[in-house]
């Protein structure tokens, strides 16, 4: 198989897929994907954007929210996405009030100060 | 090792201080997030993820101890940002600092900007060593004199009182990222500065807190085609039309705003091509851009990614003139480095004062520094066990594998939790601030 196909991720690692034997041996590289995708077998194969990008612009705690709690917990379907920003981290992953972790503490002078 | 005056390089670094708290059982809010020197390097400012912003302050060279350079002391601490919430999309809005940059000096007080991930605030820090006596309506210590008893008028005077160091907030700038805020740079021109997100850079004036100007916007009209973020930006340091924004993807984009209101066209673009046998999974992610910075001179940028740092010439777009590898990692590791989120850390990377060499933190509480001119690195190591005033500090080796030699460690036995992200060098004289988890380290040259 031709391993010159360069124009996505996606298309790079269906082709090692196949290599991926054969070269488990001569890279070590290689082995370490290869052990990755063993372990999350639907990486990198989704479609648009990287899930690391969304990962990135999502940054930062979600705090419990009643409707996304109810309309999980009725097993609703989703409502049609309203735009591409739409929160991603809405429906499945919903906090729960046991989840969140404690407030953090009072504020306080640095360290670095004292 | 590393020089300073280019001609030199045999510069040794000394331990000189470290602040912070000696217990392991590190405080999320004492985990520092950016260091910097101040432009004649007598300030030095530390942010933290609990918002707060810390300023040392370097003494007077003492004619006891001509061996070393003046220590730095705590001259100034305040809180710039504190936890928000954002009620409408349910997130929480951190209030760690980001990035502090100092405003050069141009009257007795000193200003910086500092910014979380959505609001960037401007902090002036003024002295006050004189205050106002002999009032005729209050008394000394505020509260309101008898006024049956007052007879005679005076004139109040300033009289000397003990240093107080101020810091208030002159400007607060907010609203105008729907991202996270991961740079913000002054410009040459002193009126302007840039803040970038993930995704849109915009201009702002220093005066003017309710306006500011878009200047790059990468968001593609559908996210899902969104293939590259932004990770840093900076003005050129004398060129007051240019800045530079580096990506995700491993590129870097020169733009000029002279050209047109709007900066997506870039007037030059910075990629090194890739090897086609070295692609795999992570070679996107090891190629992001954590940190680009302008040399002093303007006429270099460096940028830093995950295995590397690199020095471009502004003239020539199409590979790095210099590569220096900061190593400290095996390829082999990379699947536990992306399993422990190890391989998205964002490792800054700073110039010496006049270029001739560049300093970038690793692992381990390890940093690098490579002298340009002499072709020559040394690793060293901030540490307690290193931590004897003015005790020379050893060079550190890191054996790759094979033959371990006596005094080397093992990239296996290197601590990944340990790690330096901040790092700043004094603009004119050799010495340093290494940032380890919560501790602030200086380092100076040892002077004979």
């Amino acid at each position: 198989m031709s391993s010159e196909n360069l124009n996505s991720d996606t298309q790079v690692d269906n082709e090692d897929e196949k290599q991926d034997s054969q070269e488990k041996n001569a890279n070590p590289v290689k082995a370490e994907e290869a052990k990755l995708k063993a372990k999350y077998p639907g990486m990198g194969q989704k479609p648009g954007g990287s899930d690391f990008l969304m990962k990135r612009l999502q940054k930062g705690q979600k705090y419990f929210d009643s409707g996304d709690y109810n309309m999980a917990k009725a097993n609703m379907k989703k409502l049609p996405v309203a735009g591409p920003d739409k929160n991603l981290v809405t429906g499945d992953h919903i906090p729960t009030p046991q989840d969140l972790p404690p407030r953090k503490s009072s504020l306080v002078t640095s360290k670095l100060a004292g | 090792m590393a020089g300073a005056g280019g001609g030199n390089s045999d510069v040794q670094w000394c331990f000189s201080q470290v602040k912070g708290a000696i217990d392991d059982d590190v405080a999320e809010a004492d985990i520092i997030s950016t260091v910097e020197f101040n432009h004649s390097g007598e300030l030095l400012a530390t942010g933290d993820k609990g918002g707060r912003v810390v300023i040392f302050q370097q003494e007077p060279e003492s004619k006891n101890q001509p061996q070393c350079r003046g220590e730095y002391n705590v001259y100034s601490t305040f809180q710039s940002h504190e936890p928000e919430f954002d009620y409408l999309k349910s997130l929480e809005i951190e209030e760690k600092i980001n990035k502090i940059r100092w405003l050069p000096q141009k009257n007795a007080a000193q200003f910086l900007l500092s910014t979380n991930d959505k609001t960037i605030k401007l902090w002036k820090i003024s002295e006050r060593d004189k205050r106002p006596e002999g009032y005729n309506l209050k008394e000394e210590d505020g509260r309101y004199r008898d006024l049956n008893t007052v007879t005679t008028l005076r004139v109040p005077v300033f009289r000397p009182m003990d240093l107080m160091v101020e810091a208030s907030p002159r400007r607060v700038f907010s609203n105008a990222h729907t991202y996270h805020i991961n740079s913000i740079s002054v410009n040459s021109d002193c009126e302007t500065y840039l803040s970038a997100d993930d995704l849109r850079i915009n201009l702002w004036n220093l005066e003017i807190n309710d306006r500011s100007f878009n200047i790059v916007d990468i968001k593609p009209t559908n996210m899902e085609e969104l293939t590259e973020v932004i990770t840093a930006a900076e003005f050129h340091p004398n060129q007051c039309n240019t800045f530079v924004y580096s990506s995700s993807k491993g590129t870097i984009r020169l733009c000029d705003m002279r050209a047109s209101a709007l900066c997506d066209q870039h007037a030059k673009q910075f990629e090194e091509p890739e090897d086609p046998n070295n692609r795999s999974f992570f070679s996107e992610i090891i190629s992001s851009i954590s940190d680009v910075k302008f040399s002093h001179s303007g006429r270099y940028m460096m940028t830093r990614d995950y295995l590397s740092v690199k020095i471009w010439d502004l003239n020539m777009e199409s590979r790095p003139v210099e590569t220096y590898q900061v190593g400290n990692c095996c390829c082999a590791d990379k699947s536990s480095l992306y399993e422990n989120d190890c391989i998205f850390d964002k490792f800054e990377c700073c110039w010496n004062g006049n270029d001739s060499v560049v300093m970038t933190g690793s692992y381990n509480n390890f940093f690098r520094m490579f002298d340009r001119g002499y072709r020559q690195d040394v690793t060293l190591e901030a540490s307690r066990e290193n931590s004897k005033p003015r005790s020379v500090l050893k060079p550190r080796k890191v054996s790759t594998g094979g033959k371990r030699k006596k005094d080397e460690i093992s990239v296996d036995s290197l601590d990944f939790n340990k790690k330096i992200l901040h790092t700043a060098w004094h603009p004119l004289d050799n010495i340093i601030a290494v940032a380890t988890t919560n501790n602030l380290y200086i380092f100076q040259e040892k002077l004979n």
